[in-house]
């Protein structure tokens, strides 16, 4: 990665001629999308929990993680800038686009870091706060600077930055980390794979024109198919396996049966199909599996929402699927 | 008079993002207030030995 370097001054040859930047510009940096899922995820660790938070003390937490996590996609966008301007999908980001400059997006991704997991540990503990900064080390560290553009693994392992935040939102309502926490962070890790492997078989040429190592094109797309299927398969197990601590319940029993036999089938109609029927039907059933991926997680989470409702309402009872008697 | 002297360009041209940097400040401020609210009413808040001050609990 030689063209990135720390000369966070100037933009690298090839960018538009920089303009004034709009107050969105700075907001599209934080890659709104994104930190959707950080907030709902983080939201739903933090509300799960068994120990009621004050709900100022509970937004702050939710909004300086979700700013934390923007900090770190302002960091991610500082430094791909250079394959940003060659992916389609995302050449119209600040950077690319000329609004803002390199340096602007450092400063701003390097500040917000450091107000983010200042006021979270002043909002709630220093575990949260840990937690959140190690969140950022990682994914602009380990998963943007290293990984990405070292190994087809990078989605694997960087998967890591973005299932942190449930645990975040557990340990600024707790203090400490737990099984569930760690839980919800292993279905988030598990969950990524798949569900990106599934976006970059019909995403191709984007990636391979960067030269971002994606297990599409250093091992092949009948490899990817094979690695879908079973990371989809060992995702299973670590889904269940939340059912047997203090956030299961029958709301999550049922969205993890059928939510886990949507995706499964998903995988196994991707596995069970080669490059030709892709291209006939221009990869509706990868893009569909996408779709479905994205429906697992929020409904997942969702129902251990739901779950930690009925259980604050006295709704449920004791054991481990919240139901009398088991 | 300065206040009557019309705005140099460049200030129309980033007035949408110095508004909202100043309503970020402003909400940034009610925040914390908020916080600082919350957090003294809690029932197992007390004011740290450490900042109570010379003299604090001589009348004890």
């Amino acid at each position: 990665m030689s063209d990135a370097s720390f000369d966070v001054t100037a933009n690298k040859t090839g960018s538009a001629p920089p303009q004034d930047a709009g107050f969105p510009d700075f907001f599209a940096l934080l890659k709104p999308r994104v930190m959707s899922l950080v907030v709902f995820t983080a939201l739903v660790g933090l509300l799960a929990a068994p120990v009621s938070v004050h709900p100022i003390v509970g937004f702050t937490a939710i909004l300086f993680i979700a700013i934390g996590g923007g900090a770190s996609g302002a960091l991610n966008m500082w430094w791909d800038a250079d394959i940003d301007r060659i992916m389609n999908r995302t050449k119209d980001r600040p950077i690319p686009a000329g609004r803002i400059t390199e340096g602007e997006a450092f400063g701003f991704g390097i500040a917000l870091s450091a107000i983010s997991v200042v006021m979270l540990g002043l909002a709630t503990n220093l575990v949260a706060a840990g937690l959140l900064a190690f969140t950022i080390f990682f994914y602009v560290v380990i998963y943007s600077m290293w990984l990405k553009r070292w190994t087809p693994q990078n989605i694997v392992i960087g998967g890591a930055a973005g299932a942190l935040p449930p645990m975040i939102g557990w340990a600024a309502a707790t203090g400490g980390i737990s099984i569930e926490s760690l839980l919800m962070f292993a279905l988030i890790f598990m969950w990524t794979p798949p569900h990106f492997w599934a976006l970059a078989l019909f995403m191709k040429s984007d990636y391979d024109e960067a030269g971002v190592p994606m297990l599409t094109s250093t091992h092949g797309r009948r490899v990817t198919r094979n690695h879908i299927l079973v990371y989809t398969i060992l995702l299973v197990p670590v889904s269940f396996a939340l059912l047997f601590t203090s956030i299961g319940g029958p709301v999550y029993l049922v969205a993890a049966v059928l939510l886990n036999a949507l995706f499964l089938r998903g995988a196994w109609r991707i596995w069970n199909r080669d490059e030709v029927a892709a291209d006939a039907d221009e990869y509706a059933t990868e893009k569909t599996v996408f779709k479905h991926s994205l429906y697992y997680l929020f409904g997942l989470f969702v129902a251990i929402l739901i779950d930690a409702v009925l259980r604050s309402n006295d709704l449920l009872g004791a054991g481990p699927l919240g139901i009398w008697g088991i | 008079m300065a206040f009557f002297r019309k705005s140099h360009e460049m200030h129309t041209r980033r007035f949408s993002r110095n508004m909202g940097l100043g309503v970020v400040l402003a909400a940034f401020v009610a925040l914390v207030f908020g916080l600082t609210i919350a957090k003294v009413s809690q029932e197992d808040f007390a004011v740290p030995d450490t900042a109570k001050g010379v003299g604090y609990g001589e009348s004890d």
